[in-house]
């Protein structure tokens, strides 16, 4: 088993920590996993991406030019990792942000509202964990109870009492993607 | 001593018995006693940290004895904020030129200052740079004449003597500052309670002391050591006036 | 069992000062290496150690200078316009002698640079950089558990010759996270490290001590700097021999030789693995110590392999030692690049078409 995929959008939009995630969570089923976030010098605004790759194999390089999948918050990086993505690769678009679709046909492009759906839940603050949880449903890599245990270990024991929320936004985010994958 | 004789004057212990390589006239031996008298009137002299500057009397370590770092030109303070953080119960002090405080070193002397590092600073401002033979220095008088300013110091090319002293009085967390000169033996005893009243500063986890030390160089002016004193109080004291510029403590009493 | 976390190549470099007994940091924020100061703020304070942001990386250094002349395992992290800043400071503690760790996470060059992950530091870091001609111990990690390990050895080997040991590495391996082990590593043995008896704590009723950036009669420990650089050339020419430290990978039936250090080793590396299963007879020889550089194993290997490939972040510093290494006795390619990484693409076509090639 090896999986890559690229996180993308502005800074602040949680790019990062969606990779993060993935990353612990990996390595909390046993996997090898790397983890390269990559920013501007704005921490606001600027672009912002992040590289997960997870793998039964040990990883000596944690830098991928062409992803097999990615996650696109805005359509900049729609943009710009359309065309770079490996032929039958996931590229799950917030489509929240980005208004047209997808270019290629032989990539799996699945539109994702992300920003309506973290509303649903509860809180615009939960864009990324929508998105996050509807790529673990996607890639079936890790389970909805890994990045929960993942977000356990990253936020401090004061926001704990968000935890119930982040869940339902994984969730949510899985559904969404179930139902409207084979589309 | 057991002979019945008392000694009335002698060589400081914190002076090695070396002859020292500065001028005639030479205000450096002064200051360096100064410096050395209060260590041993205070008992420090197995506990003190130089921190020596790069200049004329980079040379000093080889003249005290007690422990001595030489590090680069200007970093004195920083050196000796790294020593004084390792080990608190040790008395660290710069000795600084002009050059060495007031040009290469600001951003050191004023950053030891602004964090009130209990360290104690010593500035030899004599107006000139003495070691590579008599250029101009951040505290050169207007129309000065050095061998980077052949004509005179011109304000409106090369600008205006810099006042460290009144700079660091500025600064929040500088607990003493007081300007001397020893250009008689009247001002030296006034430099002499200055210099001791800064090292106890720092005794007492007081906080930054400096003391800035008005001191002649008859090389460097190009005149003789008596001449130089003249020129030191006529000159050098109308920009550099002496005086008490900050006492946090006795302000903070009143 | 060891404790395993997923931690930032920054982090885990402080994380590694911390346990290797560092008690003084001084440091100044400079982007890709600001986890390192940040970790140390709240942890070091935590472990009873001193944190000061210092006014610039020249004071972070002098700072630096008094810790040491204290005898403290003391350390800061910069980026390549900071390690500028601080030459002046290594050529100090080179002439006084005085050990202290520095992590150098390098970013684009020359001038302000950018931010991207680069090579760029290899001439400056290991021919030693500022004024005078003195030597760094370098080590260059090549993953983020080499990042952690290598800072605590490089607290040994400092205190073990006197010098200043850097810690090497790149934007990327500051920023990326990957599961390590935390363990307590040592290049010398605790109970090997010589002791510190030059360390200053003032007279005590004994003969002063001096610590100098230099030499003067009358001066330290010699009499003249000719006493000094003899002594220093012979201190690098010992710690050549006792801490040269490299990795070999399928050297023995290659046709080709890679030799990469740092990232771009763990490109390589990733590379092999698939160049290998197809068939191609290509290895590597991967400095881990670039001061003390492996240049005896190179020449051994150039002795049967013909083709040598550099793969660097830069536009070609390594590839002139290992083209001395070499000599005439083999052929030396180099594929380099000045700004962000070298993709895996073009390092594995590099290497096949070396190998193809007759």
């Amino acid at each position: 088993m090896k999986l890559d995929v690229i996180f993308s959008g502005f800074g602040g939009q949680g790019v990062l920590v969606c990779g993060q995630l993935l990353a612990q969570a990996g390595m909390l089923e046993g996997k090898n996993v790397t983890y390269l976030p990559v920013y501007g010098s704005e921490v606001r605004g600027g672009t912002a991406h992040s590289t997960v790759i997870i793998s039964d194999e040990k990883i000596h390089y944690p830098y991928i030019e062409r992803p097999s999948n990615a996650v696109v918050f805005n359509l900049p990086s729609l943009t710009r990792y359309e065309p770079l993505i490996a032929s039958g690769g996931i590229l799950l678009i917030n489509s929240s942000m980005v208004n047209r679709n997808a270019e290629r046909e032989d990539i799996n492009a699945v539109y994702i509202p992300a920003n309506s759906l973290a509303t649903e839940v509860g809180s615009e603050q939960v864009v990324n964990i929508v998105l996050l949880g509807a790529f673990a449903a996607a890639t079936g890599v890790v389970t909805t109870d890994s990045v929960m245990d993942s977000l356990k270990m990253i936020l401090p024991e004061r926001r704990h009492n968000l935890l119930p929320l982040n869940r339902e936004a994984i969730e949510k985010g899985a559904a969404f993607y179930k139902d409207n994958a084979a589309s | 001593m057991n002979d019945g004789r008392r000694a009335v004057v002698q060589r400081p212990q914190s002076l090695e018995p070396l002859a020292t390589h500065y001028c005639p006239g030479c205000g450096h031996g002064t200051a360096h006693k100064l410096v050395a008298q209060a260590i041993d009137e205070l008992d420090l002299q197995e506990i003190a940290i130089g921190c020596a500057p790069v200049g004329c009397s980079a040379i000093m370590p080889r003249y005290f004895d007690v422990d001595m770092i030489l590090g680069p030109h200007g970093r004195a303070p920083a050196v000796a904020t790294g020593f004084k953080r390792a080990l608190p119960e040790k008395i660290v002090f710069c000795y600084q030129g002009d050059g060495d405080m007031a040009a290469i070193g600001t951003a050191e002397i004023i950053h030891a200052a602004a964090r009130g590092e209990n360290i104690t600073c010593f500035l030899i401002n004599n107006a000139i740079y003495g070691m590579t033979g008599g250029q101009m220095a951040p505290t050169t008088l207007i129309d000065q004449v050095t061998t980077t300013t052949p004509l005179g110091r011109v304000k409106e090319r090369a600008g205006s003597p810099l006042r460290m002293s009144e700079i660091l009085a500025t600064v929040d967390e500088a607990a003493y500052v007081e300007r001397v000169s020893v250009d008689n033996p009247k001002n030296i005893r006034k430099a002499q309670k200055a210099v001791k009243k800064a090292f106890q500063y720092q005794m007492e986890n007081r906080g930054f002391s400096m003391v800035e030390i008005l001191s002649p160089c008859p090389t460097g002016w190009r005149m003789s050591p008596t001449d130089s004193r003249a020129w030191l109080v006529e000159n050098l004291m109308e920009v550099f006036p002496l005086g008490l510029l900050k006492d946090k403590w006795e302000e903070q009493a009143t | 069992m060891a404790e395993i976390v997923l931690i930032k190549g920054n982090e885990a470099a402080g994380k590694a000062a911390i346990m290797a007994g560092c008690t003084h940091y001084y440091g100044y924020p400079i982007t890709p290496q600001n986890e390192i100061p940040e970790y140390m703020s709240l942890h070091l304070p935590e472990a009873g150690g001193t944190f000061i942001q210092a006014e610039s990386e020249t004071s972070s250094i002098n700072m630096m200078f008094g810790s040491a002349a204290a005898g403290m395992r003391t350390m800061t992290s910069t980026s390549g316009p900071g390690y500028s800043l601080m030459l002046e400071g290594l050529s100090h503690f080179a002439a006084a002698e005085l050990p202290c760790v520095l992590v150098l996470v390098s970013r684009g060059g020359p001038g302000g640079g950018s931010l991207e992950s680069t090579q760029l530091d290899y001439f400056s870091v290991t021919k030693g950089g500022a004024h005078g001609g003195y030597r760094n111990i370098v080590l260059a990690p090549m993953d983020v558990q080499e990042f952690f390990d290598h800072t605590q050895m490089a607290f040994d080997l400092a205190d073990k010759y006197r010098m200043v040991a850097v810690v090497l590495t790149e934007a990327t391996l500051g920023n990326m996270a990957k599961p390590i082990e935390i363990k307590r590593v040592h290049a010398v043995p605790s109970e090997e490290l010589p002791a510190k008896d030059w360390v200053m704590r003032g007279k005590a009723g004994k003969k002063k001590k001096l610590i100098v950036g230099g030499a003067a009669p009358g001066f330290g420990s010699f009499n003249d700097l000719n006493e000094l650089n003899r002594h220093l050339a012979d201190k690098y020419r010992t710690v050549a021999l006792n801490e040269t430290r490299y990795e070999a990978i399928e050297i023995e039936e290659a046709d080709v030789v890679v030799v990469a250090f740092g990232i771009t080793a763990g490109g390589v590396k990733q590379s092999l693995i698939q160049l290998n299963q197809e068939g191609y007879r290509a290895g590597m020889i991967r400095p881990i110590t670039l001061f003390p550089f492996p240049t005896e194993i190179i020449r051994k290997t150039s002795e049967r392999v013909k083709k040598f490939l550099v793969v660097e972040g830069n536009m070609g510093q390594m590839v002139e030692d290992v083209q001395f290494a070499v000599g005439d006795k083999a052929e030396v390619s180099f594929l380099g690049k000045a700004e962000g990484l070298i993709s895996l693409e073009e390092i594995y076509s590099a290497i096949r078409s070396l190998c193809e090639k007759g």
